[in-house]
């Protein structure tokens, strides 16, 4: 019991209800000062936001800045040695790969629950009629389903960037190491209070909170707000960190062209989340506003204009879906090499085209609102702008292709999630023109087509590389590789489920089935459709639910793994797993490109340790 | 060899400051998008018109606001130089300038404005900018105060005043940001 109460995560929990206590009192004192009496809202919304910055104290992730403010020194980050075991993980440390592995499980987590929301009601869309959810329930359901997931797959990329990214880059650690655990630990509460909105009454408005529905609903939405305002300084810190690191953290010899593709995918990702995030955050802060203080921002009757908020929030919605993809993409290009065994196609137009969809990401965002009443000569140039992400996208496909074409494939399971990944991203990739081009678009506007689409996106450029990495870099993290069968099983149920699950979704949409509806007239014909999506969600959630048991029974019981287990390049493989604290005993150095693979006598790390066992040799290469 | 690998395991200090630098212009980067989306709220809800505001009371606390960047820019260069006494007296003329530019918008500005927060979209705008403003000034005399509590304490050297230069940023790129929202709240447009 001691235990519990001396670990971070406990207290900070405990603190955030102090917090949110402190916060409803601050405002109901205030409000009898001014003679008004109780007002749950601005209680609430205070409190929410007073208990997340006591999470922070409590958990102790200011705890160093705070002895900076009161100008006393704390320890450097090398100086830092966690103990070891899993307690360390319950609490705040700087290690980035605890950070990684924090930010990892935070976000399985999510997933899993973000996952069930979607199966609770496609168990209602299954049958016409309404079975056992209310339309209240079935609306929260559908937008928490969304922004959960949104969450996890934000977090799921901080996790794989926070744990590879210094290890790629040959660094001891982030460049801020306090300001990693910050972001990470910012985002627990801002989950928690996501989460909550489940008990405030719920919200109706899907996950992206348009007025003038959000400004009415219930408290519910006041706390999805607020968790997602939390968990977007989360992303925006931990972008920031990446940024830094990547461009200041690198060990000798590695110029940005001889950076693992993985790397320049997040320093991509990284500048979308740095800059775009702010404007969701800003968008939910002026509804918030909205509610609390009447100002008329988005209320067409008090001098505002709801299509503001459309515009500022898919400025940040649209390119979060790049946030979403590009990491995933450069999983793809990074993982591909190794398992053909020949060098990656294209490496500076693949690197380049990361950084091409992130600025055609920031041009792009209109194509959301061609139903919605925006100026209409907006709606072409926003037309034109979506269509040309298909030009640095399609370089990624020449480049795999080309990586493919004569390789000595080898199909271990990540392999098979690579491989996934890229066909179900081409099938996301092949349905989106229709909704980018206007004149179909009009047809095709909140249509389950969009929503097949969609996950197709999602699941080929996030769900899948996500699998992959976690089956590829498992062996780095535990010393143990995950078990191949179930690994096999696992994608070979989950990729046919999501193709009948997505193809379903795609052709209710088609015959005109709306998004968001809990019922639809039976007379439509969609019952059996419906049906076979619901079936092919369920077998999804089984091949995930034989992920998890895959992920728990291996850390014990897989194979050993300490040596470099794919035969990779890359510098984390050249050093025992799992991998020490601060990473690398000695600096490496770069000396050549880092796929080529196949290529006789090309090297691309040299470690210096290594060059005084094999004496003079290691300086020549 | 041996030296340039162990001069890359741990970084001097003076890298660090570099990369401390980077990390603050990629907050203002960031940060500065959220001024930015304000501006087009601001153009896009209320185009030409402008709301009716004190126009003395607007120039009095952009002079203010102004002159105390120079201040702020003096001690920096002052602790630069190893000035301790020029260091204090200007981090602490800085913070009182803030201060005053935080009395004259929300205690006066926000007293003497003609419509509520509530009051349609002149309201929410001029609230909402001047509300967001005044936060990120109100965080940046908090870090001046901090600078001065430590810096009367000792702390800061001509060689090592990272915290120093990080507020006297923060604090321009505050004042930045007003010289973009003076003119769009006070000067542009009809009333």
């Amino acid at each position: 019991m001691r235990k519990v109460i001396t670990v971070g995560l406990a207290r900070g929990i405990f603190w955030q209800i102090i917090g949110t206590l402190v916060g409803i009192g601050m405002v109901t004192g205030v409000r009898f000062l001014m003679g008004l009496g109780w007002k749950a809202e601005p209680a609430w919304v205070l409190g929410a936001f007073v208990g997340a910055i006591f999470f922070m104290g409590g958990v102790g992730a200011v705890t160093d800045w705070w002895r900076w403010v009161k100008g006393e020194r704390t320890l450097e980050v090398h100086e830092i040695h966690d103990p070891s075991g899993i307690w360390r993980y319950f609490g705040v440390s700087y290690d980035h790969k605890v950070i990684g592995i924090q930010y990892g499980v935070t976000s399985l987590i999510l997933l899993a629950i973000g996952g069930t929301f979607a199966l609770i009601f496609r168990t209602e869309l299954a049958e016409s009629g309404l079975q056992f959810l209310s339309f209240q329930e079935f609306n929260t359901l559908v937008g928490l389903h969304g922004m959960v997931l949104i969450i996890s797959i934000l977090l799921g990329i901080a996790a794989i960037a926070n744990y590879v990214t210094p290890l790629l880059i040959g660094a001891q650690d982030m460049a801020f190491p306090r300001l990693n655990a910050f972001a990470y630990w910012l985002a627990v509460p801002g989950s928690i209070l996501l989460l909550s909105a489940i008990f405030f009454g719920g919200f109706e408005t899907g996950w992206t909170g348009y007025p003038p529905l959000s400004v009415r609903g219930p408290l519910g939405m006041q706390m999805f707000f607020a968790g997602v305002f939390l968990n977007g300084w989360s992303s925006i810190l931990g972008a920031l960190n990446l940024i830094a690191t990547i461009l200041r953290m690198r060990t000798s010899g590695m110029n940005y062209f001889r950076m693992p593709i993985f790397v320049w995918s997040v320093l991509a990702t990284s500048i979308i989340a740095l800059t775009a995030t702010q404007l969701i955050g800003l968008s939910f802060q002026m509804v918030m506003f909205e509610r609390i203080f009447g100002m008329g921002f988005f209320d067409a009757n008090n001098g505002g204009d709801p299509i503001l908020f459309q515009h500022l929030f898919w400025f940040y919605s649209h390119p979060a879906v790049y946030i979403f993809v590009l990491p995933g993409l450069g999983i793809i290009s990074e993982l591909l090499p190794v398992f053909v065994r020949k060098p990656l196609f294209g490496y500076k137009w693949v690197a380049m085209s990361s950084l091409g969809i992130a600025l055609v990401g920031f041009l792009v965002w209109g194509h959301h609102m061609f139903t919605s009443g925006m100026q209409s000569y907006l709606r072409v140039p926003f037309m034109y702008s979506t269509l040309l992400v298909a030009v640095p996208t399609g370089i990624k496909f020449f480049s795999w292709v080309a990586t493919l074409w004569q390789g000595r494939i080898r199909f271990p399971t990540p392999m098979l999630f690579v491989l996934g990944g890229i066909f179900v991203f081409l099938m996301g990739g092949l349905t989106g023109p229709p909704n980018g081009t206007v004149s179909t678009d009009l047809h095709l506007h909140d249509t389950y087509w969009v929503v097949g689409h969609f996950h197709n996106t999602m699941f080929g450029g996030y769900v899948f590389p996500l699998f992959a990495a976690i089956y590829y870099w498992y062996p780095k993290i535990t010393g143990r590789r995950m078990n191949e069968t179930l690994g096999k099983l696992h994608f070979y149920l989950m990729t046919p489920a999501f193709f009948v699950m997505s193809f379903g979704q795609m052709r209710v949409g088609l015959l005109g089935m709306r998004r968001r509806i809990a019922d639809y007239d039976p007379a439509l014909g969609f019952d059996l459709t419906h049906l076979i999506v619901t079936i092919g969600g369920f077998l999804i959630a089984l091949a995930v639910l034989i992920f998890f048991i895959n992920l728990i029974y291996s850390a014990k019981r897989g194979s050993v793994a300490v040596d470099n287990v794919w035969e990779s390049r890359s510098p984390e493989w050249q050093v025992p797993s799992p991998a020490q604290m601060h990473n690398y005993p000695e600096p490496f150095e770069v000396v050549g490109e880092p796929y080529d693979y196949g290529l006789a006598g090309t090297q691309y790390v040299v470690f210096h340790n290594a060059e005084v066992s094999k004496g003079s040799e290691g300086s020549k290469l | 060899m041996s030296s340039r690998s162990s001069s890359l395991a741990h970084r001097s200090d003076e890298y660090q400051v570099g990369t401390n630098r980077l990390g603050l212009w990629l907050f203002i980067v960031s940060d500065s998008f959220v001024f930015g989306a304000l501006l087009i709220t601001r153009f896009y809800l209320l185009g030409d018109r402008r709301p009716h505001l004190e126009q003395s009371l607007g120039l009095i606390v952009t002079s203010v606001l102004l002159v105390s960047s120079f201040f702020m820019n003096r001690a920096e260069t002052a602790i630069a130089h190893n000035d301790r006494r020029t260091f204090l007296f200007s981090t602490a003329m800085t913070l009182i300038l803030g201060v005053a530019f935080l009395v004259g918008v929300i205690g006066f500005e926000w007293r003497l404005a003609p419509f509520g927060p509530a009051d349609g979209a002149e309201g929410a705008i001029f609230y909402m900018m001047t509300g967001m403003h005044a936060f990120h000034v109100l965080t940046g005399v908090l870090f001046l105060f901090v600078v001065l509590r430590n810096g009367l304490r000792g702390h800061y050297s001509a060689e090592s005043h990272w915290a120093v230069e990080a507020a006297a940023n923060y604090w321009h790129f505050v004042d930045v940001v007003w010289i973009f929202f003076y003119p769009a709240l006070y000067l542009i447009g009809r009333v």
